[in-house]
C-alpha cells in the first residue's frame, strides 16, 4: 500500500471561476508564495466562460467586456503571477481544521493541510424536481444555464420553440441568445409580480425582441410524450396560488429554468462553517472570515450577486485576507451583528468587528437585496436604536443587490448595540 | 416617454421628451452616458451583439462580438451574415472575423480565442 504525502499550502483557493482567481491573485500580491488553487472543470473562468454577452467590467476595468474576455485578464493576471493551478481537480472532502482531499485523473487523491482557505466555488441552479409542476417528465426541459452551455460552448441547440419559467439574468440573456440563434421564444413567465433580473436585462432581451414577459404568472402543466409539446401557463394570485380560467396554452419544444440560484456550499457544511439560511451562504464577518478560524469565502458561494464585478471585488478582499491570516495575522475585538430590518433581506458581512483600539482601519461594505421593490424609499441603518446612516434611494428592487458602505469614523463610533438595516417606504 | 438606460447595470430610468423627433429634455440619469443613451435610443436605438459561430475544423464554437453598436435594426442580419461565414481555427480573441458587418462599419471580433 502506498502512504500518502500530505501538502502543506498556505493559501488554498476552491475554486477557479472569477471569485477563486480573484482571491489567489489578491493572495499572491500580498506575499504568499505557497498558494494553489483547485479547480474542478478543465479550464480556469468559472462560468463566464459560457457568459458570451457583453456587460461585465464596467465598474472593475472601466470597459465593457463580454465574459470570455472578462476572465481572460485574471486568467492572464494568474499566469504571470506564476500561481499554480490545478484544473480537473474535484474537492472532496474539507474540515474544520483546513484538512482537505481532492481527487483528479492525472494525480489521483490529494491530500492537503491548508493554514487558509479561500471557499470560492460559486452556485448553481435551481433545479426543475424543486418546483413540483405537474405533467409529464419528458426531454426538453433544461435549465438555463445548461442551456447556455450547450449553446455557447458546446455549439448545439437545445430547441426550436421555447418557453422561459422566471426571469432571472440567465433566463433574459438565453432568451435574447435563442432568439439570435434562430429559436422562437414565445414567452417569459415570472411567478413573482417583478422580475428578478437586472432592468437592462428586460430591455435589451425581451423588449427588443417583442418577446412577451408573464409577470405574477407560472407554468401549471407540462406536456409531452419523448419530448416536450407545449406547457400550460396561468395567471397567480397574491398567495401565487393559479387562478382557474386564466391558462394559456403555449406549443414549444423547450422550457427552461431561470428560477434561482443557490451557493454551492456542501463542502462548506462538511467543515461546520454556519450558513445562512438568507444567502444560503456562510455566516462571514468583515474580512470574510466564516465561524471557522482561516476560512474564508467570496463570489457566489457567499451570496449570489447580480455583477462579476462585484465578485472580484469581494473575492480580492477574501484572498488578502487568508494571505494575512495564513502569515500570522489574528483580528482580535468585539463583534457587532447586523441584522437584516424591514425590506431587507441576507445583509452581508452579518458581523463586523470592532478592534479593541477603537480603530476600524477602513470602511465596511455592507451588501443586501431589497424583499420588494421601493420607489423614493429611505435606506437606513440603526445602531439600537440611533440612526448612524440614512440614504434616500429612488428604486430598490430584489433583482439589484444594494450596497451602503459605513466609513471608518462611523465604525469607531459604533456603541456595541446590534446594527439594523431597514427600508422605509 | 420613460426608457430604461442599459448602459450600465443601474438602469436608470429616463424620463425623456421628445418634440418633432428630437430630444428636447432628460431627467433621471445618473451620469452623461445616460444623456447620450437617452439622445441616440429616442432616434436611432444601437445595441451590441454578441454571437457564437461554428470553427470548421474544431468541435467547440468561438464566441465573436461587434466591435461597437450597431444599429438596432441590423441586428438580425447580422447574424445571417455571421451564420453564412465559415471559419477556420487558430482564432485569436480581438481577430476580426467579419469586416464592416452589414455595411455597418463595424467588424466583428472574436472575443476567446481557439487554438
Amino acid at each position: 500500500m502506498q502512504i500518502l504525502n500530505t501538502q502543506t499550502v498556505d493559501v488554498l483557493v476552491i475554486g477557479a471561476g472569477p471569485a477563486g482567481m480573484a482571491a489567489a491573485i489578491a493572495a499572491r500580491e500580498a506575499g504568499v508564495s505557497n498558494l494553489l488553487v483547485l479547480e474542478r472543470e478543465a479550464d480556469m473562468g468559472g462560468i463566464l466562460r459560457q457568459c458570451i454577452h457583453n456587460g461585465f467590467g464596467l465598474h472593475r476595468f472601466k470597459e465593457e467586456l463580454t465574459g470570455p474576455e472578462y476572465a481572460q485578464r485574471d486568467i492572464d493576471r494568474v499566469r504571470e503571477l506564476g500561481i499554480e493551478v490545478r484544473c480537473g481537480t474535484t474537492v472532496l472532502s474539507i474540515d474544520e481544521c483546513r484538512f482537505v482531499t481532492a481527487i483528479s485523473k492525472e494525480k489521483g487523491l490529494q491530500l492537503f493541510q491548508a493554514g487558509a482557505i479561500v471557499l470560492a466555488m460559486g452556485c448553481r441552479e435551481r433545479p426543475n424536481g424543486s418546483l413540483g409542476t405537474p405533467g409529464t417528465r419528458c426531454a426538453g426541459v433544461f435549465s438555463a444555464g445548461t442551456a447556455q452551455k450547450y449553446v455557447n460552448l458546446e455549439g448545439y441547440m437545445p430547441g426550436k420553440r421555447v418557453v422561459i419559467l422566471g426571469s432571472g439574468d440567465v433566463g433574459l440573456i438565453m432568451a435574447r441568445r435563442m432568439t439570435l440563434q434562430g429559436a422562437k421564444v414565445l414567452a417569459c413567465v415570472e411567478l413573482m409580480p417583478y422580475s428578478s433580473g437586472l432592468n437592462r436585462n428586460i430591455v435589451q432581451c425581451l423588449q427588443d425582441y417583442d418577446i412577451p414577459l408573464y409577470l405574477s404568472h407560472t407554468v401549471t402543466y407540462i406536456r409531452g410524450r419523448e419530448r416536450l409539446e407545449g406547457v400550460t401557463v396561468s395567471q397567480v394570485d397574491e398567495c401565487r396560488n393559479p387562478i382557474p380560467g386564466t391558462e394559456k396554452e403555449f406549443d414549444c419544444d423547450t422550457l427552461l429554468l431561470s428560477v434561482g440560484l443557490i451557493p454551492e456550499n456542501e463542502l462548506t457544511q462538511q467543515a461546520n462553517v454556519e450558513i445562512s439560511p438568507l444567502t444560503q451562504g456562510a455566516v462571514v464577518d468583515d474580512t470574510l472570515q466564516t465561524n471557522q478560524p482561516g476560512i474564508f469565502a467570496c463570489g457566489n458561494v457567499l451570496h449570489v450577486h447580480d455583477l462579476v464585478d462585484f465578485v472580484s471585488a469581494e473575492s480580492l478582499k477574501a484572498g488578502k485576507a487568508a494571505a494575512e491570516y495564513a502569515m500570522g495575522q489574528r483580528w482580535s475585538g468585539k463583534f457587532v451583528h447586523v441584522k437584516d430590518g424591514d425590506g431587507v433581506r441576507g445583509v452581508v458581512p452579518q458581523k463586523i468587528r470592532i478592534p479593541e483600539s477603537g480603530m476600524a482601519a477602513q470602511g465596511v461594505q455592507l451588501m443586501f437585496r431589497p424583499a420588494g421593490v421601493y420607489e423614493n424609499a429611505t435606506l437606513r441603518i440603526m445602531d439600537g436604536e440611533k440612526e448612524i446612516h440614512k440614504a434616500k434611494k429612488r428604486i430598490l428592487t430584489p433583482g439589484e443587490m444594494a450596497e451602503v458602505t459605513l466609513k471608518s469614523d462611523i465604525l469607531n463610533a459604533l456603541s456595541g448595540a446590534d446594527l439594523t438595516v431597514r427600508i422605509d417606504p | 416617454m420613460e426608457i430604461t438606460c442599459i448602459n450600465c447595470p443601474v438602469g436608470c430610468r429616463l424620463q425623456v421628451t421628445v418634440e418633432n423627433g428630437k430630444v428636447t429634455n432628460v431627467a433621471g440619469n445618473g451620469c452623461k452616458s445616460g444623456y447620450h443613451y437617452a439622445l441616440q435610443e429616442c432616434v436611432a436605438p444601437r445595441r451590441m451583439v454578441t454571437a457564437v459561430m461554428t470553427v470548421a475544423n474544431r468541435k467547440t464554437p468561438l464566441s465573436v462580438k461587434t466591435k461597437t453598436m450597431i444599429p438596432k435594426t441590423k441586428i438580425l442580419d447580422c447574424m445571417r451574415q455571421l451564420s453564412a461565414l465559415s471559419l477556420n481555427a487558430p482564432i485569436r480573441m480581438g481577430d476580426v472575423v467579419c469586416p464592416d458587418v452589414c455595411g455597418t462599419g463595424v467588424d466583428v471580433i472574436a472575443t476567446k480565442t481557439v487554438e
